[in-house]
């Protein structure tokens, strides 16, 4: 079972580059992998992520010497320090023993680098783990062998693939508690997947470890569990794929007009889409005056193409008016524009989300006022999206935004880069909400990421509708498909 | 896409650095769009080579539109001064170097007053002083999220309070790459485009990239004398030494460069990057055990960052 999700995992080619221009730097053939760690402080999480330090040797002697004298009496009966408190570097964390923020971690195998936001498992840190999994290609979920799939397993499942994190591994972990039992880890592991499907996630691949003896975690417990052939964490994550194949056109949010001299005139940014080069036909947004690519600078002297990712200078053949905030995009696939959009939210302050405040939204570069009114929020125990018109601190939801001046956006499910926004409160001027658009609404409020046509048609019988419509698969592929009743589609 | 870069007679970056790269770009760009008065904090050191070449890479062909500020304690190693007026030089730089003219005043050295209240007196209330009498309201750092503890909980753009302060338990949240450079008058923030970047990626960035450093990071001969486990540069006379201290020449080098009483040497053989670079791989300390200001007590520079150091 894991081997083929393994293989679906794996899709050569497609995030490891095959040129290798610097054979001597091994592991820096691809760009840096960032994952984010869940499970609650039972699950071992921290011994988790220490193990891998340790293993890949991350941890240096004068950090494991502070980490025995900081963790006298709590060394394991391997006689390994306390790895949480390698972990949990703040003085509130320690005191405490809980990890209360996310907190980045780095380590490199032979052939990849790894970037690690450790989270908190707590309910009430659903927001960290939000703010952790919103740059992360990949969750790992950590559940103990013998306790099973908890609640918080669904709600850290359901909040990663909500941030677009399309690749699971669940480490089944303390194994070696449960005399290396072959037949409990795979019904965990099929109860897992049935969840990670329900959500639209068809790369899971479970492992069972045991983080504190070290075993599928770097290096393999074949001793213990012959049963096993599937590959070790590491093994995973060395092969993970990223999500540059952005599918929108080229894209280039403008941070800074840059004018040295009277005869210069360029367009810095990263590239949040597709790609450039010179003769490229663009157009600029909201204005919508098109020009053409004439050239890219960058201090290197002059590229011939820029990609997704890649920070650039642009030129333009004519004199046209770009300002920062502005986005200039491939003429023939162009972003949403309007002023009425649909997104998904995650309430960050104590105060929640409240409706008709006018917040400052800021996506990429560009940051205007917004209206937020929260419709439903998600039901992280049952995964139902319930009708809501506030949302409190951590709560997820579903919003309409209504701007004052025209926003430019794509579905976060098509672009991560440009459709993405945080919410920033007037008063305090806090970030207080993280937000994914779904789709731009029409005057007479309906959905219309995609054109009419474009969209697969679903009509169900009133009394499932509403089921339907409650659901996460609904939700998130709301911009794809056409809901209708039976009334409304003989009535088309 | 095939993208060919025509470097300056470099091949192009791996993956791994060339991503590390954009993302700093990125960083340096949006803030100084976003605030009125940005500042680079300059210290000499491998990390703000780093940053000042990222710098100059984000705003090409403009030249850097922000000062840099150097903290002068008076006690950085004479070469790291040399360099850093060459470097000012070559790129036409406006830097402004700050003493705390208290410090001065007082006569505070690393060995009057300890290393613990020198370090605050002479870097965080001067740096403190160099931001207020700026007026600056962002500040960039070359900090890193792998150097200690305390720092892989900071954000990328580090809110402080008017008085400087970093609360780690009330960070702004911080998602994908869009940050939030709205604040009070009075606040500011101090941001950091090299916080996900490694040792081993600074000092490989700096080959790939050509960087120059100042010569103390390659071994050579040199004075040291062996205090507290530490080996101390023995060419300035304020050093005194203690009556059982000797004086010996040995093939050291630095890992990190501070002030010369606190930064301690690494015996080493290492006199090119190649060389510092294979020595780093096979490193089993960090780099900071050099530094004795970290070591004072555990938690000690998450204490220092909350009072306003970097």
């Amino acid at each position: 079972m894991t081997s083929q999700h393994l293989s679906q995992a794996l899709r050569p080619g497609e995030d490891i580059l095959d040129v290798d221009p610097h054979p001597e730097l091994a592991g820096r053939q691809a760009r840096p992998l960032r994952f984010i760690t869940c499970g609650s402080v039972d699950d071992g999480k921290s011994t988790l992520i220490g193990r891998l330090l340790w293993d890949t040797k991350a941890v240096k002697e004068d950090q494991a010497a502070t980490l025995r004298r900081d963790s006298t009496g709590k060394q394991n009966e391997l006689g390994l320090p306390d790895f949480a408190l390698l972990l949990d570097g703040l003085q509130a964390e320690r005191e405490q023993g809980i990890t209360i923020d996310v907190a980045y971690r780095y380590f490199s195998t032979d052939r990849r680098s790894f970037f690690v936001a450790d989270t908190p498992g707590h309910v009430q840190y659903t927001r960290n783990m939000a703010t952790g999994a919103s740059t992360a290609d990949l969750a790992v979920l950590l559940v103990d062998a013998r306790a099973g799939l908890l609640e918080q397993t669904r709600r850290h499942a359901t909040i990663a693939a909500m941030m677009g994190i399309r690749q699971f591994v669940l480490a089944v972990n303390k194994i070696d508690l449960n005399n290396y039992d072959e037949a409990g880890f795979q019904a965990i592991a099929r109860a897992f997947r049935e969840i990670a499907l329900s959500l639209g996630v068809r790369q899971v691949t479970a492992i069972p470890v045991s983080a504190l003896k070290g075993e599928n975690i770097v290096t393999r417990g074949d001793d213990v569990m012959p049963w096993y052939s599937g590959p070790t964490l590491v093994e995973v994550l060395e092969k993970a794929t990223q999500r540059t194949g952005q599918t929108t056109g080229f894209r280039l949010p403008v941070q800074r007009v840059s004018r040295p001299g009277e005869g210069f005139r360029g367009y810095q940014g990263t590239v949040a889409g597709g790609s450039i080069k010179p003769g490229d036909s663009v157009v600029v947004l909201p204005s919508g005056v098109e020009a053409n690519v004439k050239a890219i600078v960058t201090y290197d002297l002059v590229r011939n193409a820029a990609v997704h990712g890649d920070a650039i200078t642009l030129v333009l053949d004519r004199p046209v008016d770009v300002a920062r905030g502005d986005m200039i995009a491939a003429i023939d696939q162009r972003p949403m524009t309007g002023r009425a959009f649909t997104a998904r939210l995650v309430a960050l302050s104590p105060d929640g989300v409240v409706p008709g405040k006018r917040y400052w939204l800021k996506a990429g570069s560009r940051r205007q006022r917004v209206l937020v009114r929260p419709t439903s929020q998600l039901d992280l125990s049952t995964g139902n999206w319930d009708d809501a018109t506030y949302l409190p601190v951590n709560g997820i939801g579903v919003v309409e935004l209504d701007f004052e001046d025209v926003a430019i956006f794509d579905s976060y499910e098509t672009n991560r880069d440009t459709g993405a926004f945080i919410l920033i409160d007037p008063e305090s001027l806090n970030t207080v909400a993280g937000g994914m658009i779904d789709g731009r609404r029409s005057k007479t409020g309906r959905f219309d990421a995609l054109p009419d046509a474009d969209r697969a048609t679903v009509t169900l019988p009133a009394r499932l509708l509403e089921a339907f419509l409650k659901t996460e698969f609904a939700r998130s592929h709301a911009g794809e498909i056409k809901v209708t009743g039976p009334e409304e589609a003989e009535g088309e | 896409m095939n993208v060919i870069e025509h470097g300056r007679g470099k091949p192009p970056l791996d993956p791994h650095l060339k991503a590390l790269e954009n993302e700093a770009i990125h960083i340096f760009r949006e803030v100084a769009a976003e605030f009125e008065r940005p500042v680079m904090l300059y210290s000499i050191g491998k990390d703000s080579s780093v940053l000042l070449h990222l710098a100059l890479k984000a705003f090409h062909p403009g030249k850097l539109p922000f000062p840099l500020v150097h903290i002068d304690t008076g006690w950085k190693f004479p070469e790291m001064i040399t360099f850093r007026d060459e470097v000012v030089a070559r790129h036409g730089l406006d830097l402004i170097a700050h003493t705390n003219p208290d410090g001065l005043r007082d006569n505070v050295t690393p060995f009057s007053h300890g290393s613990s209240r020198y370090t605050d007196i002479m870097k965080t209330q001067a740096l403190k002083q160099a931001l207020d009498m700026g007026k600056y309201d962002a500040a960039f750092g070359g900090a890193r999220r792998d150097e200690e503890a305390s720092r892989a909980k900071e954000r990328i753009y580090s809110f402080r309070t008017p008085d400087h302060a970093w609360d780690p338990r009330n960070q702004r949240p911080e998602l994908w790459s869009i940050y939030n450079g709205m604040i009070h008058t009075g606040e500011s923030v101090r941001a950091f485009p090299l916080s996900n970047w490694t040792e081993v990626d600074i000092w490989r960035y700096i080959q790939a990239e050509k960087i120059e450093l100042v010569p103390l990071y390659f071994a050579k001969r040199r004075k040291v004398v062996e205090r507290d486990g530490m080996l101390v540069l023995a060419e300035d006379k304020r050093l005194e030494l203690l009556p059982e201290e000797q004086v010996r020449e040995e093939m050291v080098r630095f890992r990190t460069l501070g002030c010369f009483p606190l930064t301690g040497a690494v015996r080493s053989t290492a006199t090119t990057l190649d060389e510092v670079i294979a020595e780093l791989e096979i490193a089993t300390v960090s780099e900071r055990q050099g530094r004795a200001i970290d070591r004072d007590q555990s938690g000690s520079m998450e204490k220092k960052k909350r009072e306003g150091y970097f």
